[in-house]
This record gives structure tokens, sequence and C-alpha cells, in this order.
């Protein structure tokens, strides 16, 4: 994981950099973006680093393949605010001591998803893992572009429900 | 038309809580003549308020006023401040009820003679049986326009319907269909017929389910004897010197008090709120609280032994299309001990969205083993379990160390399941899920009991008055003016969903009052 430190650069160029860094990347002082520069997301209470690392928490807490980082990134945007700050910092150094502890450099820096669990299932009991997980329930499944991932069709009554539209139309009993 | 009562008038009868027993005994009083004034803790939501969407509808609807939980049941560690899944709106539960309306069978209104001592229970026979309470189911069915009673057809099956009952029948199970339902199958009492919507749970926006609140509600304002108060949260009840009760006092929505006089006050607020408001009623006369002289105020809680079975299939099933809960299973709800527990269960269709199955699926649960099955949310069928629980003397609500926003102490719901509810539960859970194996699911599991939905029995009704806390018409053994009129009443829980026999039993308890009040008994 890089970090560019340089001030200065646009948007762009950062998204650009993140593109050339690979995998999701830090990409500047307040910036995080996917590495094919589809989205970005600025945070300005905690570092860049530590949002990569949530975002990465929240995709091993609850991982779905078919998933983009997006709404992972939604789901844990709200860690970015000062009444958080505290957690966050106590919360990802206890994370990355957990990593540390199993012979990792930090949590980020694994490679392997089963690897990373690991480390997670050391912290799950604390308030931190406990809180992101319990908050992704329905900062992940309740967002509502995320529904049609999963085939659910969310609410019916404004086409009259599905008595004409499907309700019984399983064909391979 | 709508009814204006004052304060001071002692005529009234005081009805705490709209529900399936409050709402219903509010209508019957006052189609009677009777003078009624329902206080209804919260505000009023009719169809087009509803909200199809789980959280949204969760935050408008559920009863989310702090309560605290103990025992080694799982809720208490899952969803520790919400033991219960309950509304707090005009009509209360029956908004958010799945509409199923199955009567008791024969023998389970006679559990301590059936079944015998179960070791660890507190098992009690009904003061009522079947033959009694017949007419009044069949009053209750024509109410609620119950599908497969009186010659009405039942509801057409969904996907997830066809699915379970094809491994039903596999299995060879025999009573199986899409249920005696309190959603109508075609037009039926103003109410249209069912549009296969789905979110049953959130209040129907058709109004093609049964609730109070746009039913028995409304049809009592317009009598001009009914005057319902929302916002308003029962502090206490008032008695006089000699032991009669003599009114309530409530917190209106800005939090003053008020003190609304009573001929006759019944309590409605559900299985928690219920025997919380007699506790926190005691008085220097009463100091266990009310009706309390057998010390049964509150114990014996039952929440149905509960639990649901997902099935994982390779083609799709799309559960959520459709009503939540039309299907059920009945032929495990016999008393049969060869099973290795007393009582039984029914099993009946269930569907989550994917948020709320997200919450609920492994509560806690997180990793691969999760996700991969919601991966298959659109291929999933789902049944809930609904068995006789075990009523236990331990399992009870008291008077938390927590207060509420009117300063108040909440309920604290402890509960531990009994030998014979996990028996239960496993027997189901094994049947549930050989049922979708049957039709070739790829993967099954059971998922733990949700916040209850069914609270049953912290008031019950006993012959003798030291066996519980009210007699065989509801009113409270030691007070002949105070009446219990919801699900706490129930000696047993039955494999039933309660909602029905409330129902019943609200309209057996009006005609009494009605006829005690014009008898000058009461």
């Amino acid at each position: 994981m890089t970090r560019v430190e340089r001030k200065g650069l646009t948007r762009r160029a950062l998204l650009g950099r993140a593109v050339a860094a690979g995998a999701l990347a830090v990409a500047g002082t307040g910036f995080i973006a996917a590495p094919d520069a589809a989205w970005a997301m600025e945070v300005s209470v905690i570092t860049p680093e530590q949002m990569a690392t949530l975002m990465q928490m929240a995709r091993d807490i609850y991982p779905h393949d078919q998933v983009a980082d997006r709404f992972y990134a939604v789901a844990v945007k709200g860690y970015d605010d000062a009444a958080a700050k505290d957690l966050v910092d106590a919360g990802i150094a206890a994370l990355n001591a957990a990593a540390q502890a199993q012979g990792h450099a930090d949590y980020l820096s694994i490679g392997w998803e089963e690897d990373r669990v690991k480390v997670l299932q050391a912290i799950e009991g604390e308030v931190f893992f406990q809180t992101v997980r319990a908050g992704l329930v329905t900062g992940l499944y309740n967002q509502k572009d995320v529904w049609p991932i999963f085939g659910y069709e969310g609410e019916s009554f404004s086409q009259g429900g599905y008595i004409d539209r499907g309700f019984d139309d399983i064909d391979w009993l | 038309m709508v009814a204006k009562f004052d304060l001071n008038d002692d005529s009234v009868v005081v009805i705490i809580g709209t529900g399936a027993g409050g709402g219903v005994l509010a209508n019957e009083l006052a189609q009677k003549g009777v003078k009624v004034v329902a206080l209804e803790a919260g505000g009023r939501y009719l169809p087009d308020d509803y909200i199809n969407d789980e959280w949204d509808s969760f935050g408008q609807l559920a009863w989310l006023d702090a309560r605290t939980t103990s025992g080694d049941w799982r809720v208490a560690k899952d969803f520790a401040g919400l033991p219960a899944w309950i509304v707090k709106a005009v009509g209360g539960t029956t908004t958010h009820w799945a509409g199923a309306s199955i009567r008791f069978q024969e023998h389970e209104w006679k559990a301590l003679s059936t079944y015998g001592a179960v070791e660890g229970a507190n098992l009690l026979d009904w003061p009522i049986d079947a033959a009694e309470m017949e007419p009044w189911y069949a009053l209750a069915e024509t109410k609620l326009g119950v599908t497969l009673t009186e010659g009405r057809a039942g509801l057409p099956g969904n996907n997830n319907y066809k699915v379970f009952e094809a491994g039903a029948k596999k299995l060879g199970y025999k009573e199986v269909h899409t249920g005696r339902m309190a959603i109508n199958s075609s037009d039926y009492d103003e109410r249209p017929a069912c549009q296969q919507t789905g979110f049953c749970f959130q209040g129907c926006k058709w109004g093609a389910k049964w609730s109070a609140a746009y039913t028995d509600i409304p049809r009592g304002e317009a009598t001009g004897n009914l005057e319902v108060r929302e916002h308003a949260h029962v502090a206490r009840i008032l008695h006089d010197d000699t032991g009669k009760v003599t009114g309530v006092e409530y917190f209106d929505k800005e939090g003053n008090l008020h003190l609304q006089k009573a001929r006759i006050v019944s309590v409605a607020g559900n299985s928690f709120e219920s025997p919380r408001l007699l506790l926190n009623s005691a008085s220097s006369m009463f100091p266990n609280g009310l009706a309390n002289s057998s010390d049964q105020v509150g114990r014996n809680y039952m929440r149905h032994t509960t639990g649901s079975i997902y099935g994982i299939f390779d083609k799709p099933v799309r559960m959520w299309r459709g009503t939540t809960m039309a299907g059920i299973v009945q032929d495990e709800a016999r008393h049969d001990p060869s099973r290795g527990f007393v009582g039984g269960y029914e099993l009946e269709t269930l569907a989550l969205g994917l948020p709320f199955m997200a919450a609920f699926l492994n509560p806690g649960g997180w990793g691969r083993g999760f996700t991969t099955a919601l991966d298959h949310y659109e291929n999933m069928a789902g049944m809930w379990i609904v068995g006789e629980d075990m009523p236990q003397a331990t399992n009870r609500i008291t008077l938390s160390e927590t207060k509420d926003q009117w300063g108040l102490p909440v309920a604290n719901v402890h509960f531990s399941d009994h030998p014979n509810d996990v028996a239960m539960r496993n027997h189901a859970y094994k049947q549930g899920m050989a049922i979708y194996d049957a039709v070739g699911a790829t993967r099954s599991f059971p998922t733990p009991p949700y916040p209850s939905t069914h609270n049953l029995g912290t008031n019950r009704m006993s012959e003798r008055p030291e066996d519980g806390v009210c007699n065989k018409w509801g009113q409270t053994h030691d007070i002949a003016n105070l009446f219990i009129s919801d699900g706490s009443q129930f000696t047993t829980g039955a494999a039933e969903n309660p909602t029905l026999t409330i129902v019943a039993l609200a309209i057996r308890q009006a005609d009494h009052i009605a006829r005690e009040m014009a008898a000058g008994n009461l």
C-alpha cells in the first residue's frame, strides 16, 4: 500500500495513481479510490489507510464476491466522523497488533482472506469488531442498490403486488 | 360522531392497549352501548401510511421503548434490548401480524390433564374448554373473515408455499394447505382480496389482512361510544381503599400526566407491558402490585417454541413474493410423547426480505458460512416453527433497574428454554429440513428464534386464585373491576398462533362485562 503524500495533485491524477497502484488504493491524504477508478471517497477525519482497513474488514466480515467495493465503501463511510475517531484509532491499532501477533506486518498486507479471518477472529469479542459487524447488517444489506444483486425486488405495492407478476410462477417443482 | 369523554367521567370502561385484545374489546363494548376510553401508547397509522420497507417500517411501527433481558435464550444475547417484535400503534400488533388464525385443539385447553405433570413446568388446565369457546371462535372467524372457515376459499399458494407443500407431501404429511388466514381470498367485509404484495409484517397496504386499526377501532368510534386517545402511555392504575380500581394515570405525548377515572379497567398491553403495569401500580394496600396476591403476575412467560428453517435450491424460489405466511403443515401439532416431548408444533411458511434475512439468519454470524447462504437469497425457501412451550414460574417479567422516557421502571424479560422446548425445536428443525431436502434442497439450515412475536401467559387464567391472576372471564381474582384482555391471560400457549384466540376471548369478555354491568354486578 503506497501512500501518496504530495499535495496539489488533481483528483484525476490521484485516481490515476490509484489505478497504477493496483489494489484498493489509498490515493492521497484525503482520498481512497478503487483501482479501476470506478469510485473514490474523500476522508476528512480518519486516514485513508484506516478507511482502506475498514473496507477490507467489511469485505472479510461479509464477503460477497459479486458485490462491488463501492457498496462496502458506503457501508463504512460513516466511520469518517469525529465521534468515531477514537473507536477507529484504537480498534485498528488492536487489529494490526493482532495481525502482528500472527506474524504479519499489518492486517491490510495479508494476502489471503483465510489469514485475515484468523486475525478478525482474535478480536471478534471486542467492541470495535462488534460495532463494525453490527453496523454492516444494515449498512450493507439495507442499501436498495445492493438488493438487485441478490435478486431481491423490494416493495411491489406500487406495481400492484405480484398477483399478476409471478407470485406463483415457480416451474421446476 | 367520535366520542370525547371527560377525565372525571367515572362511568367509562378504560382499556389500555388497542390490539387484538383491547381493540376488539373496545369495539364490542361500544357496539353494546358501553362507553369506552381506549388508551394507546402509540400513534395511528393506516394502510396509506404503511411502508413496504423492512427497516423503515420497523422504525415506524415497532415498540422500541426500553426493555431489558436475562436468561439463557439467545435473544438476550443477540437482541438484548429487543426481546419482542411487537407494535406500538393503534391496532397494536394486529398491524404487523401474519394473519394465521387457527383454533386451539381440544386437548390443548387441558394441558396438565393431557400431558401430566412435567418436571420444571408450571402446567395448568385452562378454566375453559373447547366447547365453551366454540361459539366465540365462530364469531372471531366471521369478524376476521378467516379463509378455509365458513366456506371461504383458501388463499392461492405462492412460490414459497409450493416448495413447502411439495416437500411436505413427499414426506407423507397430510394436513398441508395455505392456512386459515385472516387475509381475504376474495373481497369480504369492505376489505379487498390479497394482491400477493408481500410485506404482511409491515402493515397491509391493501387492507386485505384484518387489523383492528382499520376495522374494529373505526367501527367502535362510529358508534359514538368509543374514544381512542393516542400517544397515551399509562403509568399506573389507581384504586380506592376498598380495593377497587378507580382510574388510570397516563402521560400524553408532551409528557403531561392525566388521571382518567374509570368504572372498569382492562389491561391489554401485551405480555410485557400488562404485568409491568400491574407491578408498577403497587401501593401500600397492594405492595406486590395489583392483582398479585398469588405472586403469579409476570410469571409463566411463554413465547412459543420457535425457530426457522431455510432451504436453498439450485433454481429460483423468490419466497418474498406474495403472502408472507400462507402455508401450514399441521400433522406435527398433535400431542404424541413418542417424539420425545409433550405438545406439538405447526410449521408455517415464512419469508423475510433481504435486509431482515441478513439480520435474522444467524444473528452475530459472519464470514463465508453466513454470506454464501445469503448469496442464494433468490433461491431460498423459508418456514417458521410455532410450538407449545412450557410455562415456567421462573420465566417472568419483573421490573428492571432501567427506566423509560417517563421515569418508569421498564420490563425485564427473563427466559430460558425448558428441555421440552429444546426437544421440540430440534425435532421441528429436523422435519423442516427434511421437507426441503425432499424437494432437492442443496443446503438447508435451522435459524434461531427471532425476538418474540407471540408473548403469552404473564397474567394467566386459573380456576383457583392461588394458581394465576385472572378467572375464566379474564377478571382478576383480586379486583373485581380489573380485567386482563390480551394474550397475557393465556394459561398455556398451545401450538397455534394466538391472535384468533385473543380475539375470541375479547368478544366473549365484552359479552360478559356488558351483561354484568347491566345486572349491576360491575
